[in-house]
């Protein structure tokens, strides 16, 4: 490689790395984010000044299609569709390695190692197929709920093995032939790719996502050994880092580990030890009407200092974080001091709750992670749950066994009163009884979380 | 010489990626995912030495590919980001 390309190259792999790094403070993010996308289409010209394609129509069109699909489905998008439109991006990729790497297979003049074009094509299949089929669950194209085959392991491993087993017997027989190895382990790959994703629920979107989007990350790589380039390399490495560690986050959040998560335990329903026993007396929830906890709502709000929101999957579902962005405002209008609480893996990707409350118009400023905000649950007068419940669920600490035991939550229960506008009382995702529920000082607003707010803004508003 | 690149570049995501707080996380990720479409200038590079058809127009699908996953994750990236205001005194604005 001559010396200036590989100076270019070393610009655009530092500017990326600084678009990242940028990303970490939100005044500065949306710089970082240019920078990156600036640096990409710098690597992007310096590649086909290199290579000598800057005047082929047929490449231009080829860039350009994919352009204004790309932009299109940036620009339609929801925020609560992002989950799913992410994945559905990062199968784009995916695929994408894997054609480069079958391209340059079926290449007869390739100087290509067969053996690792192998591997790129199958990361980056299975990373396409797992991706479209998480992607079709996060919208309910596909069954959200985990599905799962008869001898579903056996089936996961024997395949994988099948691949390994496969690729080795290539590399044994000093296989070069592009046959022999796309169409081979393509159809295998993509395979596993859909029997590893289907049997993971909805709640572990977030750890599923981040880890196809490592596998991506892998996949591009693998593609720049492919082709020799350093910055591909470079690229693919560092997403694949960024994946890895946000599993691992996100992991560590939900109190699960990545082997529970993609063998799709630890959903079952279990009644634990209880550890401490609830210390409040149970209320007399039939004593009281719908009206009457209405009123006793209000009440509680209208004297309140200091109020946290909690908000879970649910108010993404129901669409009310414009409701509680509403209520939010009346209440500092009326002197309070309004925050949210962010549970990490609230919704159905890392940070998601965010960015729909963002979109609410929730300054970001109020917006606190967990470890932030939880020790101040307890100088709140009141905590508003809005469709959160594992997130929420003290039996995370008072009950030993359960699924959710030792799971970090947001310490909702501390704050001296609590609304609950959760759809129904049936228990979350992790299948564990919500104790909350039973606390003296929780008012259960069951309903459809955007009109129990409405309600509530109404009535705030009616007797100002 | 790759694979240290490899190695290197993985250790700096990591070590960058770990300063990024969770509110950002979503545009996190979309970037990051983003920036996986640079198997791009694989694609490029294959058109590039292509020697025959069949693998030519693989590596033109893989450009189309490549270039909805740059183009839609940056987007969608700002688009996020652009959402995520500060606030002044009471939230108000």
């Amino acid at each position: 490689m001559p010396a200036t390309i590989f100076y270019l190259y070393l610009i655009v792999a530092v500017a990326i790395i600084s678009g990242i790094r940028l990303l970490s403070s939100p005044e500065y993010a949306r710089w970082g984010n240019i920078i990156a996308a600036i640096a990409m289409l710098a690597a992007i010209v310096l590649i086909l000044a290199q290579q000598e394609l800057l005047g082929v129509g047929s490449v231009a069109v080829a860039l350009l299609i994919g352009s204004i699909i790309g932009a299109a489905l940036a620009i339609q998008v929801k925020m609560i569709q992002m989950p799913q439109l992410v994945a559905f991006l990062n199968g784009c990729g995916g695929a994408a390695s894997c054609l480069v790497s079958l391209a340059e297979a079926a290449n007869p003049a390739t100087t290509a190692n067969m053996y690792i074009c192998g591997w790129a094509v199958i990361v980056g299949s299975f990373t396409f197929s797992g991706s479209l089929i998480a992607a079709g669950k996060l919208s309910g194209k596909v069954k959200q709920q985990p599905v799962i085959l008869p001898h579903h392991s056996w089936l996961t491993s024997g395949i994988a093995l099948l691949l390994i087993l496969y690729w080795a017997f290539a590399v044994y027989l000093r296989f070069t032939s592009f046959l022999l190895y796309g169409v081979i382990l393509l159809p295998f790959a993509l395979a596993l790719g859909v029997i590893f994703t289907i049997r993971i629920g909805g709640a572990d979107m977030p750890v599923v996502i981040c880890f196809l989007n490592a596998l991506s990350g892998l996949a591009a790589s693998l593609c720049g050994f492919v082709t020799q380039n350093p910055l591909l390399v470079a690229c693919g490495a560092m997403v694949g880092a960024s994946g890895i560690l946000l599993s691992q986050k996100m992991c560590r959040a939900m109190n699960r580990n990545l082997a529970n998560v993609f063998l799709g335990l630890g959903v079952t329903p279990v009644s634990g030890k209880r550890l401490e026993p609830d210390s409040l007396q149970l209320k007399k929830e039939a004593e009281m009407t719908e009206e009457d906890k209405f009123s006793l709502s209000l009440k509680i709000l209208r004297e309140a200092n200091e109020v946290i929101v909690a908000p879970g999957y649910g108010m993404a579902l129901s669409q009310a974080q414009f409701k509680v962005w509403e209520l939010a405002e009346i209440l500092e209008a009326r002197g309070a001091r309004v925050r949210f609480a962010i549970h990490p893996v609230a919704g159905r990707m890392p940070g998601h709750m965010n960015v729909l409350l963002a979109e609410a118009g929730v300054p970001y400023d109020k917006l606190l992670e967990m470890d932030a905000i939880n020790e101040d649950f307890k100088n709140t007068d009141v905590a508003v749950t809005v469709g959160a419940c594992d997130v929420v669920n003290p039996a995370a600490i008072r009950v030993a066994g359960t699924p959710i035991s030792g799971m970090p939550i947001l310490k909702v229960f501390e704050a001296e009163n609590i609304l609950v506008c959760n759809l129904d009382e049936r228990p979350g995702y992790s299948g564990v009884e919500n104790p909350l529920y039973k606390e003296k000082h929780a008012i259960l607003l069951w309903g459809d979380a955007k009109e129990t707010l409405d309600r509530l803004i109404k009535g705030l508003s009616d007797r100002g | 010489m790759l694979v240290l690149v490899f190695i290197l570049s993985g250790l700096i995501g990591y070590w960058v990626i770990t300063k990024v707080p969770s509110l950002l996380h979503t545009p996190l990720m979309s970037g990051t995912n983003a920036i996986s479409g640079v198997t791009v200038l694989g694609a490029l590079i294959a058109v590039a030495v292509a020697a025959t058809t069949s693998s030519k127009s693989l590596a033109m699908v893989a450009i189309v590919l490549a270039m909805v996953n740059v183009v839609g994750g940056f987007l969608v990236t700002g688009r996020m980001l652009a959402m995520f205001k500060k606030g002044k005194g009471k939230g108000r604005k």
